[in-house]
């Protein structure tokens, strides 16, 4: 009777053995479609990747330093930077709101409104431009005079590289946070209400130190939007040198203009920002996916 | 809700307010114009080769990255994600480097058909990865398991167990994949030198109307691309349906 009692526990394997993921069975298959999986991200991303790294570094660190020197360069960049700053700051503040308005409230027309977040992700980014000139456009623009006769000029300036790139990058933030909060459900704050806090304070004390991963990795998605946007850009912009040319217009521009070190230079100014975007990403979402 | 109206709703529909202003006959001999109709069909045809593609090399590059495990898988990880973060006009002269004139390889397809291909391939790769990867991560291997110890093959496995609960999240990213092809512009500035009636996309023939003042067509041209993107998106909120309602 003994050993009958004793045997089952003693064929359970060890808790951590068993938690340990199912060994791989390695068969040609598998040695094959790793092959062909890193052949060909290795000859779309890899190497193209790789080689605007090389063609930046042919002369040096000359290329750099040039491109850091030319005013008009600099100029670029920082609008570059402020407007994916702004837009950032829009699409957060906004994208909390609407994130909690589409996970708390039910209301008419919100399965309408929760598809149509996704257009701005869809939609070619010159229909983006051409849609938003047609509106504030300041010549014949539906709400354009009005706010040209206040002094407020939209397209061709930067506040129209701001809403365009603000509107491209709009859905990022909301569709990172709207998963979140429905997972959080609402129980703590209503444990909060009960106990007498305001609406403020159970925002900030319990709802915004729950969604703090989403948000970060929101802004990081929208900031790599932002910065990389072209097609949207370069419709409402204009394109004025010096004053609404924005980094990624700088790099066509360059190129055709046949100054390819400085394009490539450019270019990978560009790419290091969304790569370093990406591995900031990779290293906080294990912590937040589990 | 004002400030979406604002920003997103109200410069949609001014697009298709404009498209349609000038009556339907105007709108229809726009988009059925020689060069705009050769664009649109380049654009749709190259958008859906590119799509099937990647419903072929999506799920598969997904599998790697699940159930293989070696070293460098990392950087695959983060190679993935590089097309979606870089920026398109770097993406474009990205691949110029790679496969233009002074290619390394040898390979000169720029200004040619290839080349569209090409960049709607390199932007739309992480679409269907992306979204087969949870999926796949999430799913049981005991039934796999259980169907090989019943005499199934590796191939039947797949077909009969694996493949039905991926294929939402496969036509889910092969949906946005074709609604980021269709509308993808940056990456090919640089590369496909936009020649009518040969690598000119239907973004770039928008923006060249834009360009000459003719923003009735641009609008009309604009309208067909919305239509499709909405296509796409009622597509999705479907699959996610059916998903939802299966549990």
């Amino acid at each position: 009777m003994a050993d009958t009692l004793v045997r089952p526990t003693a064929e359970v394997p060890p808790v951590e053995e068993r938690r340990r993921p199912p060994r791989v069975r390695k068969t040609p298959v598998t040695y094959l479609l790793r092959f062909i999986v890193t052949a060909y991200l290795f000859f779309l991303v890899a190497w193209p990747v790789s080689l605007v790294v090389t063609n930046t570094f042919d002369n040096g660190w000359e290329s750099i330093r040039s491109l850091l020197e030319d005013p008009d360069m600099v100029v670029a960049l920082q609008l570059s930077a402020y407007v994916a700053v702004w837009s950032v700051v829009i699409n957060t503040l906004f994208g909390v709101g609407m994130s909690l308005l589409l996970v708390r409230y039910e209301f008419p027309g919100k399965r309408l409104l929760n598809a149509l977040l996704d257009l701005p992700l869809s939609v070619s980014p010159i229909v983006v431009g051409l849609a938003l000139v047609l509106v504030y456009g300041g010549r014949n623009g539906w709400f354009g005079p009005t706010l040209a006769g206040w002094g407020l000029d939209v397209i061709f300036s930067t506040p129209g590289i701001i809403m365009a790139t603000t509107f491209v990058a709009l859905p990022l933030m909301i569709r990172e946070l709207v998963p979140v909060l429905e997972e959080i459900g609402i129980e703590q704050e209503q444990a909060a209400e009960s106990l007498g806090a305001n609406g403020l304070q159970r925002f900030w004390r319990i709802t915004l130190p729950s969604i703090k991963w989403g948000i970060t990795y929101g802004v990081v998605l929208t900031l790599a939007r932002s910065l990389g946007e072209f097609g949207a850009v370069k419709v409402v912009s204009g394109n004025v040198l010096g004053q609404t040319r924005t980094a990624t217009l700088a790099v066509e521009e360059k190129y055709l203009n046949f100054d390819q070190q400085g394009a490539y230079a450019t270019a990978f100014l560009l790419a290091m920002v969304s790569v370093a975007c990406i591995v900031i990403v990779g290293i906080i979402r294990p912590k937040n996916h589990p | 809700m004002i400030w979406f109206s604002a920003l997103v709703l109200i410069p949609l529909a001014a697009v298709v307010v404009t498209a349609i202003d000038g009556g339907w006959d105007v709108f229809w001999s726009t988009i059925t114009n020689g060069q705009t109709a050769a664009a649109i069909r380049l654009t749709v045809f190259t958008a859906l080769g590119v799509t099937a593609v990647n419903v072929v090399m999506g799920p598969l590059i997904a599998w790697v990255l699940v159930r293989d495990r070696f070293w460098g898988k990392s950087v695959l990880e983060v190679m993935i994600d590089i097309p979606f973060a870089l920026p398109t006009i770097v993406a474009g002269l990205v691949l110029l480097s790679l496969y233009g004139t002074d290619s390394p390889i040898g390979v000169d397809i720029a200004n040619q058909r290839p080349a569209v291909f090409l960049a709607f391939l390199f932007v739309t790769l992480p679409f269907v990865v992306r979204m087969v990867q949870p999926v796949l991560e999430e799913l049981d291997r005991d039934v796999e398991e259980a169907a090989a110890s019943l005499g199934a093959s590796r191939l039947t496995t797949f077909r009969r167990i694996i493949l039905p609960s991926l294929t939402p999240a496969i036509t889910a990213g092969a949906a946005l994949s074709f609604a980021r092809g269709v509308s993808e512009y940056g990456s090919l500035v640089l590369l496909s030198g936009n020649l009518p009636f040969k690598t000119e996309v239907t973004s770039v023939r928008i923006l060249s109307s834009i360009e000459n003042d003719n923003v009735a067509a641009a609008a009309a041209v604009a309208t067909v691309l919305l239509a499709i993107s909405l296509a796409v998106i009622v597509l999705l909120d479907l699959i996610q349906r059916r998903v939802a309602a299966r549990g």
